[in-house]
């Protein structure tokens, strides 16, 4: 439900920068979203499809580039990408780490013509 | 035809991000200390509020905002307890938005509350993207809804200041185990606190009141 909003505003900032790159239409729009980010994919594109006919991203192709989990042990500084339900630092065996990758979401760039 | 292709870079909830700094200034503004409350759907948020209202009575000013996908029951509980409180329906949207919060202020008398809360809508995966203007986040779990929720909720977790674990009294009947749900918590945060208490006995308030009474005086 949440990805109401969000693709909103992935649609807002997409036009906004076409606009002033002077393009025609938006063919392409990539963006970055970390696994934590708490978004879904077939949601986002679900209502992409209800919001754009008769905008500048009408037919665009959205590109989803995730980004995976990576955790920085609080004890030896190993860098990680955890397994789903366990936060075990595999070098030292220490619990859980600093979240250094997995929380972005945005936009990274956009095809035009 | 060319095609271009333009960086962009851009935070895709930066509009919410700016209203949430306008909000955060308004109320710092007024000197309120603001608090945003989130758990799954009926964790106990309002219960707690009422309980703390309760307990701290003319100690501290208190306002809440109310947020919820409809319905109005809770913040009339809320009036009832003597503080001023403006329900969101968000109709059907499962999270608060700066934009919300920016409406409910104009509602309530800022002059007044030297504590705000704003009790979310009932989610542990939506809320912790959108920035409201709070100064502090808590979440609460329940014991009903078991220890092991960090490992499906991270993102929830590892961003707030504050757990609490809700409805201690009926730890006998449940197999939570608050030990192993201390250790994930603080496998991705371990600066937050986490409390456990119960708004029905009042076992462990104080610690939470503590908690409260230090981030206001901050
Ligand atoms: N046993 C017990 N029940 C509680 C406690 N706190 C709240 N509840 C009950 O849990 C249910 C949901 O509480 P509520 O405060 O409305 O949850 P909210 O949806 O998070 O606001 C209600 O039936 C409450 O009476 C508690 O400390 N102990
Ligand atoms: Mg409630
Ligand atoms: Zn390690």
């Amino acid at each position: 439900m949440h990805e109401l909003p969000v693709t909103e505003g992935i649609l807002r900032i997409a036009i906004e920068h076409a606009e002033k790159a002077g393009a025609r239409r938006i063919t392409d729009i990539h963006l970055v979203i970390g696994d934590l980010a708490g978004f879904v994919d077939d949601s986002i594109q679900f209502y992409f499809d209800i919001l754009t006919p008769g905008t500048l991203a009408e037919g665009a192709k959205l590109h989803f580039h995730r980004v995976a989990t990576r955790l920085r042990c609080w004890e030896c500084g190993h860098e990680f990408h955890p397994p789903e339900r366990d936060w075990t630092c595999p070098a030292c065996g220490a619990m859980g780490g600093e979240v250094r990758a997995g929380k972005e979401f945005y936009v990274e760039s956009i095809e035009i013509e | 035809m060319t095609r271009r292709q333009i960086p962009v870079v851009e935070r895709i909830l930066s509009a919410n991000d700016r209203i949430a700094a306008n909000n955060r200034e308004r109320l710092r503004g007024h000197g309120i200390t603001t608090v945003n409350i989130m758990s799954s759907p009926g964790a106990g948020k309002t219960t707690l509020l009422l309980a703390t209202i309760r307990a701290l009575g003319e100690a501290c000013k208190i306002g809440v905002i109310e947020g919820d996908v409809a319905s109005q029951v809770d913040a009339d509980k809320i009036a009832q307890a003597g503080v001023p409180v403006v329900q969101i329906n968000t109709g059907g949207g499962c999270h608060l938005e700066a934009s919300m919060v920016q409406q409910a202020l104009n509602a309530l008398p800022l002059e007044e509350i030297q504590l705000l809360f704003i009790e979310n809508v009932g989610n542990l995966i939506c809320p912790a993207g959108f920035d409201l203007g709070q100064d502090y986040n808590v979440a609460l779990l329940s014991v009903p809804e078991g220890h092991d929720k960090p490992y499906k909720y991270p993102s929830m977790f590892e961003f707030v200041d504050l757990v609490l674990v809700t409805k201690t009294d009926v730890l006998p009947y449940m197999d939570f185990d608050l030990a192993e749900f201390r250790r994930l918590v603080h496998g991705l945060n371990p600066r937050a606190p986490v409390l456990p208490l119960s708004a029905r006995t009042g076992e462990g308030m104080e610690a939470w009141l503590e908690w409260l009474e230090a981030a206001v005086r901050r």
